[in-house]
């Protein structure tokens, strides 16, 4: 079965030249897939089509087996679907990162206590329970990378999407990173430049050129 | 506010909160009553007619100060610098009321009613802001919004607050890189229509950026399944040292009207 899968996608932003035409994708389940291609080819509107905050133009976005096309379809999408942003700054917007980090299963119901249990879970986890009360902004790239890491794994997504997650990192943190990566049981699509990471990560996937997503 | 932000990382409650030195007693109280505390007081001073009234204020403002646990000098010279902002209001005043005149400049009469008017001003104004400074300046910016929230203050305000305080930082990080950037391609800024032009550019493009990450913000806060309720972590809860305060604080405030009362012309 298919986790998400789109198809015929074709999206232009108003006023401008199409990103995508008849854009076809599939993620099985426990399936680790990369998005390939050059800078300004749609990578991330590609990802923002599949979480819901764009709206292709013509095709069918289908997720977790039912097509989802208002808002109100994407908001269980978002709750099963993990996205790491590409810029840290814009995800973590609580003043302390326990804060962030309990802002997502806070919005799905879950109460303080129990928001407060998963995020010292999550963070023990990824071994940055010495990070819990500090700033957010006041963090180091690499450590605000981890945290956005945390905080969309706090959700416990069937499926995590990572925007370019090795920007910025030093090769601690960089190893870090893939150590947590592959110690996670999900099915995964990863944006990145980086053809190493790609490697160990998620050798699978589509390339995509000029306005057209090939299978590689 | 970014300086605030900068003195202290941890905003985590202190465990000690109930055995604290005379001197930051205040820090420990709960956020709430000392918002309440700023207002209550504040709307009083500013009902006081007599100077005597006014001037126990300022001393009560400053005992205030003591028990706050704020750098003495510092917070003096921020209120004045809030001084200064009403300065030429003070300066001016004697010469615009009517009244017994006491001296003359440059022809224009200054009259004993406006001078006391002055000093009333004078008073209240500081005895206000140091009291407000003292009770609530000294919290973290985050503590003041969750504590705003949960005084029932309309959730949008507290959250502009909120996310004011979280990016403040990051825009003035970007107005910095941007103006290193400049100056890295030799820009000097002088009286010209470049500087003028350059200047328009670089708020220009903070704004737009501002707007884009605003943006992209919103997009990562529903991708965590946001539907515009913000759920807030943080507890408050009256101790016994909270109510000790608030019967202090009120005899004080009862003190004061009855300073009030005494001398006024009631």
């Amino acid at each position: 079965m298919a986790l998400i899968e789109l198809r015929d996608i074709g999206f232009a932003y108003p006023g401008l030249d199409p990103v995508l035409e008849g854009a076809d994708f599939r993620l099985e389940s426990g399936e680790r897939l990369s998005i390939v291609g050059p800078n300004g080819a749609g990578k991330s509107t590609l990802l923002k089509l599949i979480m819901g905050l764009l709206v292709p133009i013509e095709g069918t976005v289908v997720a977790f087996d039912q097509p989802r096309q208002c808002e109100a379809d994407f908001v269980e999408v978002r709750r099963r679907v993990g996205l790491v942003f590409q810029d840290a700054d814009d995800q973590l917007f609580c003043p302390t990162v326990a804060e962030d980090v309990a802002f997502g299963p806070l919005n799905l119901g879950k109460s303080k206590s129990e928001a407060l249990e998963i995020v010292d879970t999550v963070l023990s986890r990824l071994g940055l329970t010495h990070l819990r009360d500090r700033v957010t902004h006041k963090l180091s790239g690499g450590e605000k990378r981890l945290v956005t890491l945390a905080t969309v794994l706090a959700m416990e997504p069937e499926v995590l999407i990572l925007d370019e997650p090795t920007n910025a990192l030093d090769p601690e943190n960089y190893a870090r990173l893939v150590q947590i990566l592959q110690g996670l049981d999900l099915a995964l699509i990863l944006v990145s430049h980086d053809p190493e990471f790609r490697q160990t990560i998620a050798p699978q996937g589509y390339r995509l050129q000029q306005r057209q997503l090939q299978r590689i | 506010m970014v300086y605030v932000l900068t003195e202290r990382d941890s905003p985590s409650p202190d465990p000690l909160a109930d055995r604290r030195p005379l001197r930051q007693v205040l820090v420990g109280l709960d956020p709430r009553l000392r918002i309440c505390a700023a207002v209550v007081f504040a709307v009083t001073v500013v009902a006081f007619d007599t100077l005597w009234a006014l001037a126990a204020s300022l001393v009560v403002s400053l005992a205030l100060l003591g028990l706050s646990g704020l750098a003495l000098r510092q917070t003096l010279k921020r209120m004045l610098m809030m001084d200064s902002f009403i300065i030429f209001m003070l300066v001016l005043l004697p010469f615009t009321m009517p009244g017994t005149p006491i001296f003359s400049l440059w022809g224009l009469q200054a009259s004993w009613e406006g001078v006391l008017r002055a000093v009333e001003i004078g008073l209240t104004a500081n005895a206000v802001i140091l009291a407000v400074m003292t009770l609530v300046g000294s919290m973290e910016p985050v503590t003041l919004g969750h504590a705003l929230f949960s005084l029932k203050v309309p959730a949008s305000l507290v959250h502009l607050l909120m996310f004011t305080i979280r990016y403040i930082d990051v825009l003035r990080e970007e107005y910095q890189r941007l103006r290193i950037a400049m100056k890295l391609r030799g820009f000097r800024p002088g009286t010209n229509w470049h500087t003028y032009r350059s200047f328009g550019y670089l708020v220009g493009m903070m704004l737009v950026r501002a707007i884009e990450r605003s943006e992209r913000i919103l997009a990562a806060m529903k991708c965590r399944g946001f539907t515009g309720r913000l759920v807030l972590l943080e507890e408050f809860r009256l101790r016994r040292a909270d109510l000790a305060f608030a019967v202090v604080m009120g005899c004080v405030l009862l003190a004061l009207i009855l300073v009030e009362v005494a001398h006024g012309a009631y």
